[in-house]
């Protein structure tokens, strides 16, 4: 049997202590009120059947998870005191705590680990966290054996934050649809922090849970989550102290003045896991954009630097491949393109593509999401002028609204577009989509959009999504995203300058790789 | 009798008009590109083909438009607005829970607009060309053309930020707790800044119009002729003049009643304020066609109303109306 945790309580105390780094010298105190401020409004409070910031940052406080994971991508006991993976990597066995309970007083037991992984593979959107998952047996209240078709190490990250949420099944295993479930917007779990109310679109009030199974925590009575429809009036209040902390802050302008302020933190940490990445995205379907050499010279093209620190106030970074520069499978050696119109110009000529008598070779048009402007319609803008220089003239296509954008891209109906798309921690969740053959599925936002196909990364992938050895599966990884960036489906832009905004008399802010969407447990107001 | 039949007739008339409202509207929704499991997907970073079906089949959106009409057309007449695809919650109690807020900031906005705005029009018409008069008109300008998240923006930073006098946003501080007293006057607090945007709009158009059919009816024979008789000015202004100078202030009070949810999209997103149009804002935008369709129906129902209250009140106003009919 290979360890992967410590079987002994204290590991416990260790796993609380995750973001020991941060914890300050003095004393946490006990008590207050955290006001939390956001744009993100909650459909409803369940994280098994809803994907999303907006439910996975209360989803986290109401419902523990069976691991959580601390800011150095290392797994840590939560629910699960400690666990074991077999010889062979297809099964992993979780030995939970024996004093966890739901906040309607009954036993968190592995009946309730087995109905919620059930639940997560049924109606969860990221269907890949849990697709190799062949049963959940149950030897005793406190066990927990998960069995895979083949080795799953994407099962860790996928046991954490808001993934795989502990649900009653006293509650939610009553019939209903859990989709639908009358319990997603008056939830019952085992995390920090109760269910108290809901209002959707205006605010969520979450507070202390007096049997929670970590002694001494949370330190906080009460988490208030307010709505806010406005990005900068939600900064004003940060700022004045109207709001205690603004995760998931965007916007480059205020992230600068936010930083300029006397009586507010800001910081990028907590976002390494979510990875979310700003890219152009091409249809290798289209009669152009079918030739590696079209698709490479746009990428040498654009200038990312003018981007980042022109276009966004040198308040985002630079994204250069499939998966995110704070992963631990992070491609450094795979091709940057660092601008270099020339080459641009001569992979064109070579295409074939060459200028006619307006100076232009041919013409595209481009798709981004509405309602980022400066992220998308900006870099659109941007991106204009930019490959006029090259000898492509581009249309700028605005859509109304999210809808009309997604029908566009997901129908295949479209010659490049922006997209933002997020990592969510392990590859195999939020990175294999991109880039299988059977995942270019129309009608799915996405999905493999780009229609880009090549057998070889469809390999390598699914290797590395059964790779248990770490540094093997680092190298598998290396080598897909090489081919990947080489052939250059997607021109990798920047990462979302996800910044949190928070008052100065916060102690332990969430620093974890998966910042708010994790238990705050640890934070306290000084 | 008379008046009780116009108001029977003008009931069938109202119905026969929500009928029309919610088909139409309904239409006009279905054709917008995209549709919930779009949304939904979108909101939750991805989705399968399965899931977007299944999605398609809980809300009933795999079945034809005019099946889809049927059903919604027949459950709305029996009071039954469904349930939001996007929240997973009956419509009548999201539009109930907002309906309120908005009321409230518009009733404010207007009788704000209304009382300032008439006396603002009525001091410019005294000397049309004087400084007062030429103070009026820009100011009116001025506040009916800004944009109105940026006056409101201009507000915040200076009456919530430069002079913290007020809140920034919401309606009431969920933090407090205050009792019952404690928690009106928090929302009068709150509802400061949001109801003088808004009614900083409104109050242009009423300045600009008391100002300009005053100076139309100031101009008539039978004030020459009230004049001439010796009437005191003052009495000439308010009994004579403003009486009939009124009725159209009267006429627009009523049309912006009636278009209240539209009106205050910006000012409740600039202000976080919890209200229907931010509500009909998203909901359009997550096609969500029962909710929307909800606010429209209460909006139409709405529009109704102000309509039968404002010929009410020119009947009041103006006694040729009784008699007429």
């Amino acid at each position: 049997m290979r360890k992967f945790g410590i079987m002994v309580a204290t590991a416990a105390m260790m796993a609380t202590a995750g973001s020991s780094a941060f914890v300050q010298a003095d004393e946490p105190k006990s008590g207050g009120t955290l006001v939390v401020g956001t744009t993100q409004k909650a459909r409803h409070l369940n994280p098994a059947v809803q994907s999303g910031i907006a439910t996975a940052v209360p989803g986290t406080q109401i419902f523990a998870t069976p691991l959580r994971f601390n800011e150095n991508w290392e797994a840590q006991p939560y629910l699960a005191e400690s666990w074991t993976v077999s010889d062979d990597g297809k099964s992993i066995t979780l030995n939970l705590r024996k004093n966890a309970k739901f906040h309607d007083g009954k036993p968190v037991t592995s009946e309730d680990v087995a109905f919620s992984l059930q639940t997560v593979k049924d109606n969860h959107p990221f269907k890949s966290m849990f697709a190799p998952v062949t049963s959940v047996d149950t030897p005793d209240a406190h066990t927990a054996v998960i069995n895979f078709e083949k080795p799953h190490p994407a099962a860790f990250l996928a046991m954490s934050s808001a993934l795989l949420p502990i649900i009653p099944k006293h509650v939610y295993g009553d019939g209903q649809d859990a989709k639908s479930h009358p319990a997603n917007s008056a939830p019952v779990g085992s995390g920090p922090f109760k269910f108290s109310e809901f209002k959707p679109g205006e605010y969520i009030i979450l507070e202390k849970n007096p049997d929670y199974f970590i002694e001494g925590r949370p330190y906080l009575d009460k988490i208030i989550i307010k709505n806010y429809k406005d990005p900068t009036s939600l900064a004003l209040a940060v700022d004045k102290g109207e709001v205690n902390m603004y995760p998931f802050l965007a916007t480059t302008k205020d992230i600068a003045r936010l930083k300029k302020s006397d009586n507010v933190i800001v910081t990028d940490r907590g976002y390494e896991a979510v990875g979310p990445v700003n890219w152009l995205e091409f249809n290798t379907k289209n009669e152009y954009l079918k030739d590696k050499r079209v698709r490479q010279a746009i990428a040498y093209a654009l200038d990312r630097d003018f981007i980042v620190n022109a276009l966004h106030g040198g308040q985002s970074k630079a994204a250069t491949g499939p998966i995110v520069p704070g992963s631990p499978f992070y491609a450094a050696n795979a091709n940057k393109y660092d601008l270099d119109l020339d080459k641009a110009n001569a992979l064109l000529d070579e295409a074939g593509f060459k200028r006619g008598d307006d100076d232009m070779r041919f013409k595209l048009t481009i798709d981004y999401i509405p309602n980022a402007a400066e992220l998308q319609k900006g870099v659109a803008e941007y991106l204009k002028p930019q490959l006029k220089k090259v000898g492509i003239d581009v249309e700028l296509r605005a859509s109304p609204d999210f809808p009309t954008w997604a029908k566009r891209v997901s129908g295949h109906e479209f010659d490049m577009s922006m997209d933002i798309v997020f990592n969510w921690g392990d590859p195999v969740i939020g990175v294999h989509r991109t880039y299988l053959c059977d995942n270019i599925k129309k009608g799915v936002i996405w999905s493999n959009t780009q229609s880009y196909c090549n057998e070889e990364v469809d390999a390598l992938l699914a290797a590395a999504g059964s790779e248990l050895d770490q540094a093997k599966r680092i190298e598998l990884y290396n080598k897909a995203q090489e081919i990947i960036v080489d052939e250059a489906p997607i021109a990798y832009i920047n990462m979302l300058p996800y910044h949190t905004a928070h008052a100065k008399n916060i102690g332990n802010p969430p620093m974890t790789i998966w910042g708010t969407m994790a238990p705050m447990d640890e934070i306290y107001l000084k | 009798m008379n008046m009780a039949w116009m108001v029977v007739r003008r009931l069938f008339h109202a119905f026969v008009l929500v009928l029309a409202v919610l088909v139409l509207n309904f239409l006009l929704i279905h054709l917008a590109p995209g549709d919930p499991a779009d949304v939904i997907a979108g909101e939750m970073g991805g989705a399968t083909e399965e899931m977007l079906a299944d999605i398609r089949k809980t809300y009933g959106l795999d079945k034809p438009i005019y099946v889809q009409l049927g059903v919604y057309l027949e459950r709305a007449l029996q009071g039954d607005l469904g349930q939001s695809f996007f929240y997973n919650a009956p419509v009548l109690d999201l539009v109930a829970g907002r309906a309120g807020a908005t009321i409230l900031l518009v009733v404010t906005a207007l009788l704000f607009a209304i009382a300032v705005g008439t006396l603002l029009g009525v001091l410019a018409s005294h000397k049309p060309k004087g400084i007062v008069s030429g103070l009026v008109t820009l100011v009116s300008v001025v506040g009916y053309s800004a944009p109105i998240f940026w006056t409101g923006l201009m507000l915040v930073i200076l009456f919530a930020w430069v002079i913290p006098i007020f809140p920034i946003a919401n309606m009431f501080d969920i933090t407090k707790d205050t009792g019952f007293f404690g928690f009106i006057l928090d929302v009068l607090h709150h509802l400061v800044l949001p109801a003088l945007t808004l009614g900083i709009v409104y109050l242009a158009q009423y300045a600009r119009l008391t100002r300009a059919s005053m100076l139309e009816i100031l101009g008539s024979d039978y004030i020459r002729t009230a004049r001439a008789k010796g009437v005191a000015e003052t009495k000439v202004y308010t009994h004579h003049a403003l009486r009939n100078a009124i009725l159209p202030v009267v006429t627009i009070a009523g049309l912006q009643f009636g278009s209240i949810v539209s009106g205050a999209v910006l000012v409740e997103t600039v202000f976080s304020w919890p209200g229907l149009g931010t509500l009909a804002f998203e909901s359009i935008l997550a096609r969500d066609y029962p909710t929307v369709l909800g606010i429209l129906f209460f909006s139409s129902v709405l529009v109704i109303i102000a309509n039968l209250i404002t010929d009410l009140v020119y009947r009041i106003v103006d006694p040729r109306i009784r008699t007429g009919g």
